[in-house]
Formats: C-alpha cells, sequence, structure tokens
C-alpha cells in the first residue's frame, strides 16, 4: 500500500495548469471536441456556448459538483443553470485532488476563480479584437460579451474560435467580492433530479460487459492470515465462477451474480491463524490508553507555562472509543486488468492514492493505472482508504477478467478502519474568580498517520494541527500529546481527533462555569473577551470569530431568555479546519434518557459559496455529532470488532432527529471547511445540558453505553 | 434455474434466478434497475425499499419467490417522468446529499402518502423510521413530506 499522509494535500494548493482536459471522466457530459476553447484543464466552452466544468474532487454528498464549478462560473460569468460538469478521474493536471479535510472549497477556491477568469478574459479579449474597441470598455454578463457603447452583444460560443487562438493570461484580474452574482447565493444543487429518480449511477451500480461479482473472506481477527482454504462447497455453488487467494489476509469468491459470490462466500471455508491478537479486548484498549498516560507527552501547543501557575487545582478524564464511518453505499470498486494495465472505477476520495497502490499491489507503471471516480454514496472519510480498489484490482488480475468487489454491511463494520480510541487528562488552576489561571489538556491516543506508515518527525500525529486547538486564551496553556501503539486499524473519520479534543476541552470549560456559579456563555465570552491571534500550526486563529459564533448560536437560541419548565440547554464551541462553530442544545429528560428538541448552530467559515449547501453540511454534521454521542461506540471483543449491522451500531433514526437551526457569518475571509467543523461542539453541548438538567457530568462517550 | 416471471414497472420481466435470491438483486443485477440501493441487507436500513403490491418493502430481506406474481414498483417506476409529487417536493427542498438512501426514502414515503394522503407527524415518523441517511437529511425529508402533503412547510 502507498503510504500518504493525509496532511500532504491539506498543505498542498491545488494550481491551475494550462493544457486540454485529458483526465477521464464520467459520461456527465459531451466528450471535448476539438474546436472546443479551452483555456486551462477546468473549463472548456463548444461552438454552441456549452459551459463544462471539470470537478477535480468527488462528490460524496458535500456537494462540489455545485459549488466548484459555482466558484469558476462566477467569475466566467456564463450561465449556471446551463454548465454541465465533468468529473476528473486520477489526474496530473489538478495537484491533489484529495477529498478530505473540508478543504475542497478552500483548496480549489483559488485556482477555480484564475481559471474561470482567464477563460473570461481572453472570450473578451476576442470580442474587442472583433470589434475594435478597447477591452476595457466590454462587460461580461452570463454567457455573453457586451459593449455599451455600441449596443454589441456576442456569445461566448461565437468567439469560440477567436478565442482558441489568443494567449491565456497567467494573471487574469478576479472580481472583488463585492461584484460577486453567483456566490454566496443559495443556489440548487444540479445533481438532485438524478438523486430522485434512481438514474444517479453510484460506484456499485457502475457495470460493465463481462464484470463478475467478488466477495472476500477476510481475516476474523486482527493480524491472522490464512491458513487453509477449503472452497469444494464454495465451489459447487451455480454461478460461483472462481475462488482466489488475494492475500495473506483475503480469498476472495467469484460469480456471476451478486447472489452467488455471496452465497459462495457463505459456502467457503477458510481455516486461519489467529495471530498474535487472538484475546484481544475493549478492556485491553483502554488499559493501554491508561498506561501510555503514564509517559510523558510532546507539546502539541504551550503558552505561559502551566506549571508555575497558581491557584486551586481541578482535573477531570474524559474517554472516547472507536468509531465506524457507516456510509450508506458499501465499499466496493470495479476494476479491469489487462496485463500490463488496469482500469477501475472507484468511489473514492483519493482517487491518486488509488492509482499508485494498485500500482505497487500489481508491480504496474502508475501511468498505467486508471482510475475512474464515481459518485459515492457518502464517505466521511471512509473512502480515504485504499483497500477496496487494491482488492478489485487484486481479483483481477487473479481471476483475469473485470469485477465489482462489494462489501456487505456486516464487512464494512467489521473490516473498517476506526476512528482511534482516546483518554483526555485535562486540568486547570483556577484563581479566586473562577477562571483558570493555567489549563492542560493532556490527549492520548493512537496515531493514525503513524500505524499508516508516516514518519512522525516531532511525535505528533499530524491531523491534530488542524483539529486539536485550545482557543481560550488563558494566562498559562499546555495541550501535550501521546501516541501509542493498537492492533485495531485506524481511520480518519470526519472531524477526526477534533470531535475527541473540543469534547473533553468544551465539558471541562462547562465544569469550571459551574464552579465557579457563572452562566456558561457568559464564562467563555470573558475568556475571549480580547481580540487575540493564537497561531497553532498552519492556523492564525482569531478569538474575535470563535466570540463571533458563540455570540450568534446564543442569539439565536435566545440564551438570555428563561428556557419553558422541563427544558435545560448546554453550549459548547470549537475551532478546526480554519473554521469556528459553536452550538447550543436544548433538552428534556425523559427518565435517565435525555431527549433533545433543538440545536442551533453557528458557524464561521469565512465567504460562504451556496447557502443551501452549507446548512445541507451543517444539519449532516449535527445528526452525525448526535449519532455518535448518543450511540457511538465500536468495540474490540476476542480480537475482532464486535458490531456487525445496524443493530449493534445504531445510528440516528428520524424520530430522534431536532429541530436543527442553522447559522453562518457573513464574512468576506478566504472560504474554510464546513463538513467537519460543526460535528465536535454537538457532544459537548448536548452533555453540558444534560449536567443543567441533572447535575451529572457525563465524561465518557457515548451517552448510552 | 427456473425461469420467473416478475411484473415489474407494469411490464413483465423473464428472469432466470434460483428462486431465493433476494428480490434487490434480481432488481439490480438481473433487470439493471439500480436505483434500488443495497445498504444493509438485514432490513434494517431502507435504502432498498421498492412496492410489492403497494406496501413498502425491504427488497433485501424478500426472497424473489415471494414477489412472483404481485406488482412491483421501483424508484424507475414511481413516475415516467419524475414528476411523482414526492420528487417534485424532494427537488423543491433539496433534500439528498449523497443520495444513496433517498430512492428508498421516496418509495417508503409514497407508499405512506398512497394509503394516507395526509399524514399526522407522528405517521409520518413512525412511517420513516426506519430508512437510515447517514447524510442526515431528515429535516429535509419531513419539510418534502409535508410539501408533498399538501401540509404546512
Amino acid at each position: 500500500m502507498n503510504k500518504v499522509s493525509r496532511r500532504d494535500f491539506l498543505s498542498t494548493s491545488a494550481t491551475a495548469t494550462a493544457g486540454l482536459v485529458i483526465a477521464f471522466h464520467l459520461p456527465l457530459s459531451g466528450e471535448a471536441a476539438a474546436s472546443d476553447f479551452a483555456p486551462n484543464a477546468y473549463v472548456r466552452i463548444a461552438t454552441d456556448g456549452k459551459v463544462t466544468i471539470v470537478v477535480a474532487r468527488s462528490e460524496m454528498g458535500q456537494g462540489v459538483r455545485t459549488s466548484l464549478p459555482m466558484i469558476l462560473a462566477e467569475e466566467l460569468d456564463c450561465d449556471f443553470s446551463t454548465i454541465a460538469i465533468e468529473q476528473a478521474g486520477a489526474s496530473t493536471l489538478f495537484g491533489d485532488q484529495t477529498t478530505g479535510g473540508s478543504a475542497s472549497v478552500k483548496t480549489t477556491w483559488d485556482p477555480m476563480r484564475k481559471a474561470g477568469a482567464q477563460a473570461r478574459a481572453v472570450l473578451v479579449s476576442a470580442a474587442a479584437a472583433q470589434w475594435k474597441v478597447p477591452e476595457s470598455a466590454c462587460k461580461t454578463e452570463n454567457g455573453f460579451v457586451l459593449h455599451a457603447a455600441t449596443q454589441r452583444k456576442a456569445s461566448y460560443g461565437s468567439l469560440v474560435a477567436a478565442a482558441s487562438k489568443l494567449p491565456v493570461p497567467a494573471e487574469p484580474k478576479l472580481k472583488t467580492t463585492a461584484e460577486f452574482k453567483l456566490v454566496g447565493k443559495r443556489q440548487p444543487r444540479i445533481d438532485t433530479k438524478s438523486k430522485v429518480n434512481g438514474t444517479a449511477i453510484f460506484g456499485i451500480d457502475f457495470k460493465m460487459p463481462g464484470m463478475k461479482y467478488a466477495f472476500l473472506a477476510r481475516a476474523p481477527k486482527f493480524g491472522a492470515t490464512v491458513k487453509n482454504i477449503d472452497d469444494s462447497r464454495s465451489k459447487a455453488v451455480p454461478g460461483v465462477t472462481h475462488v482466489a487467494k488475494i492475500s495473506d489476509a483475503a480469498v476472495a469468491v467469484v460469480g456471476d451474480s451478486v447472489w452467488a459470490a455471496l452465497s459462495g462466500r457463505r459456502a467457503l471455508k477458510v481455516t486461519w491463524d489467529n495471530g498474535p491478537n487472538a484475546s484481544l479486548d475493549s478492556s485491553d484498549v483502554s488499559a493501554s490508553l491508561r498506561e501510555a498516560a503514564k509517559k510523558k507527552g510532546v507539546a502539541l501547543y504551550s503558552s505561559g507555562d502551566v506549571t508555575n501557575a497558581a491557584g486551586k487545582r481541578v482535573e477531570a478524564e474524559f474517554e472516547t472509543p472507536f468509531l465506524a464511518h457507516a456510509p450508506m453505499e458499501p465499499g466496493n470498486c470495479t476494476a479491469e486488468f489487462r496485463g500490463t494495465a488496469c482500469e477501475l472505477w472507484a468511489p473514492t476520495q483519493v482517487p491518486q492514492d488509488i492509482r499508485d497502490s494498485v500500482a505497487q499491489a500489481l508491480e504496474l507503471k502508475p501511468e498505467n493505472v486508471k482510475v475512474n471516480v464515481t459518485l459515492m454514496g457518502g464517505g466521511f472519510g471512509r473512502r480515504l482508504e485504499h483497500d477496496y480498489g487494491v482488492e478489485a484490482a487484486q481479483v483481477s488480475k487473479a481471476i483475469n477478467l473485470p469485477v465489482k468487489v462489494i462489501w456487505t454491511r456486516e464487512d464494512d463494520m467489521k473490516f473498517s478502519t476506526y476512528r482511534p480510541v482516546s483518554l483526555h487528562q485535562v486540568s486547570a488552576t483556577v484563581g479566586a474568580d473562577g477562571y483558570p489561571t493555567s489549563i492542560t489538556q493532556r490527549i492520548i491516543s493512537p496515531s493514525i498517520s503513524r500505524q499508516k506508515g508516516t514518519k512522525l518527525d516531532d511525535g505528533i500525529d499530524p491531523d491534530l494541527k488542524d483539529e486539536g486547538s485550545f482557543l481560550y486564551p488563558a494566562p498559562n496553556v499546555l495541550l501535550e500529546y501521546v501516541d501509542l501503539d493498537t492492533p485495531v486499524p485506524l481511520g480518519w473519520m470526519r472531524s477526526v481527533y477534533a470531535s475527541q479534543v473540543g469534547f473533553a476541552s468544551e465539558c471541562f470549560l462547562d465544569e469550571l462555569a459551574s464552579a465557579a456559579g457563572i452562566d456558561p456563555l457568559e464564562y467563555r465570552l470573558r475568556l475571549l473577551r480580547e481580540d487575540k491571534e493564537i497561531k497553532f500550526w498552519d492556523t492564525t486563529w482569531s478569538t474575535a470569530r470563535l466570540r463571533g459564533v458563540l455570540k450568534l448560536a446564543a442569539e439565536k437560541a435566545e440564551w438570555s431568555k428563561p428556557l419553558a419548565t422541563g427544558r435545560y440547554r448546554g453550549i459548547a464551541a470549537h475551532g478546526c479546519f480554519g473554521s469556528y462553530v459553536a452550538e447550543v442544545v436544548e433538552i428534556s429528560m425523559e427518565g435517565e434518557t435525555p431527549k433533545i428538541h433543538r440545536v442551533v448552530v453557528a458557524i464561521d467559515c469565512g465567504q460562504v459559496v451556496n447557502p443551501n449547501i452549507l446548512e445541507q453540511q451543517m444539519h449532516s454534521a449535527v445528526v452525525f455529532g448526535i449519532t455518535q454521542a448518543l450511540h457511538g461506540k465500536i468495540t474490540v471483543e476476542a480480537g475482532a470488532v464486535a458490531q456487525s449491522n445496524f443493530g449493534d451500531y445504531s445510528l440516528l433514526r428520524i424520530s430522534d432527529v431536532p429541530a436543527i437551526e442553522a447559522h453562518f457569518v457573513a464574512s468576506t475571509e478566504a472560504p474554510t471547511g464546513a463538513g467537519e467543523p460543526p460535528v465536535p461542539p454537538l457532544a459537548p453541548a448536548l452533555c453540558n445540558a444534560i449536567f443543567a438538567a441533572t447535575k451529572k457530568r457525563i465524561r465518557t462517550m457515548p451517552i448510552f453505553s | 434455474m427456473d425461469s420467473i416471471t416478475l411484473r415489474v414497472n407494469g411490464r413483465d420481466r423473464q428472469v432466470a434466478v434460483s428462486p431465493d435470491t433476494p428480490l434487490l438483486w434480481v432488481l439490480r443485477d438481473t433487470l439493471d434497475l439500480t436505483g434500488t440501493k443495497f445498504g444493509c441487507g438485514v432490513g434494517m436500513c431502507g435504502a432498498c425499499t421498492v412496492h410489492v403490491d403497494g406496501d413498502a418493502v425491504r427488497s433485501c430481506t424478500t426472497p424473489v419467490s415471494e414477489a412472483v406474481g404481485k406488482k412491483i414498483t421501483t424508484i424507475e417506476g414511481l413516475s415516467a417522468t419524475s414528476t411523482h409529487p414526492l420528487q417534485l417536493a424532494w427537488v423543491a427542498e433539496d433534500v439528498p446529499q449523497c443520495g444513496y438512501c433517498q430512492s428508498g426514502q421516496i418509495m417508503q414515503a409514497a407508499a405512506l402518502l398512497a394509503k394516507k394522503p395526509h399524514p399526522s407527524e407522528t405517521e409520518v415518523l413512525e412511517a420513516m423510521n426506519g430508512n437510515l441517511c447517514r447524510c442526515g437529511t431528515y429535516q429535509r425529508i419531513r419539510k418534502a413530506i409535508a410539501r408533498a402533503a399538501g401540509g404546512a412547510q
């Protein structure tokens, strides 16, 4: 497997590269014609005026097929309602195409704007030359170049031939934010109709002639290996065509249909060598966290000197479990091995990594591996892994036929990668006024990146640098990280470590406020009262912006007004992936059980591209946050994951969904993430509401454990 | 394998599959009706919901043999022009995110509205509680059903 750091892409911004579009794509639009005007890899305009915009990120529900083209269309001044989009596969034209880290808008903002502005500038040049007027006297609007003085008007399509012969400016003039007509306005998603009539083709729906179906029997314990295969009963199942060992830890059963392959896998007998982890239980994992906690950590962030602070010492410990992503579309990938080449149709967040991992696994040249990106039924980080792509390629090679590998839900639950467990030792010294003179959080959690092969030069998991911030400027602050090993496969799940660090710090702040007898909102606002910048690795955070979302959420939730009898609320805020979010959760208690009635969520993610999609993302993150706060728990029994399907890994259902009110701060700051940042504040806001109702502190996730 | 005749979206279709094959895989693999989705295989998520004689059923746990002689409707057959009131409401509210569960959500809601054109909120929640959405589109689903049922938004 190709080892990559998720952070590699977070710090790499894509750059527009001039050249024709050669990325393979799904047939969402017509093929590029030689007569098209294609000033860069992101856009081309046909002689009939049709604008095709290339999306070099993966659509998994977060709306990139709508929001990214909007950025380009804004600068191009074309009619957004008539554009076609094209999904880029693994390419060399778009920089890092990883979809993750809530970074799609952030990292494509500059290149998409520039690409649109380049096309517009050349079209204006072409029209101005034809009319023999100065370019500066021309305007563009809705797919036309206009010259007001002579009342002339030329459609983009009519200018394509002339524009294709002109040079493309390297640094075209961009609009000011005040000139935006499309960006910042609610736009419907362009893929909605296909998702309400069954025509949207997801990875699992892709078919090709002669394609077989495969399910894999995988190592039933972490680190187990194949000892012996008895495929006699499996091969006797009608429609089963092949049984093939594809690695030390997986045997593929291949058939003419899904049901044949699935029935064949059920009939397969594999004897396994259980390996070194066969007795591992969740209690061992928990004990290993406590053992690791005895070690000295490395400083993730330090300000002042926490060892020298005076005041009353307060401390608390928080713990979070493993979690599974459980996207609705189970893992799958289609591959066709062709001797010295391989082509894949992959629902993936990392087409370039899949390309490289498949090349490595099959000993092919990366340029001979073609990865097409399909629509995805959710991602949440699960499709940052390469496993399904590599498996499909290996099976195709083993049988020398095209094949679609499908994971069942049980496979997805048991053989996934998991959000790591964590232990948080939080302590403070508190002055006579009830406010902290120092705050320390020790984060003990296995490093995802290190387990995947990234060397941690400074001993710190790189994701913590985007997610582990503490933005309240107490006089002395220390965040310390302690890494440890685990045999449980780890993965990046929506908001990664932020949901854990934020849970611990925001619950703890609530404890301090409560001990001081001060309203928890007032307590936070006082800590944030001065405008300060907090430099945390690559991000410069602003106390003013965190204060802004707290105030916005509190105002919309009418924090200053008393609640109805029997209602209670809690508040929390966190900054991650460059964005700031605050949430107010309102509950009642039904016996011991909290019932969530209302969640008010406020985000500051800089310039908003499409408020419609931003609202969807906020709803989504709140529901994701409630699911994990109430129910989310993967446990380990005898070296394997104990959960197997939605019966023992519950997701929030419609009857338990509260009213969600989403608000955002109007801003012209550069855009930052929206998909993940609203996840972390939910659990602490909910736990703080439960404390308001019951005077009991919840320090272990999930609440129903 | 015997040939089985199924009545799907108003047409008789001949399929050669073993009778224990779940209806889901016959629809998806044999008949190329991939709008119906596989989510859990045990009837717990609702992504595979289709109508059999007007009832919303989980096609992943329905053997094809049980659907013989009955009227099967999938998302592709809900409306020839994608203009079922629920489909229009889903578009108006811009419900889908990833979209994977939405065929099942719409088919579940369609079976409810066919029997109960103006359901109460409780009836909507009861009917829809078996359909999971990991993207969390639930709030807009409720609004879309209310819109299609002609109720308050």
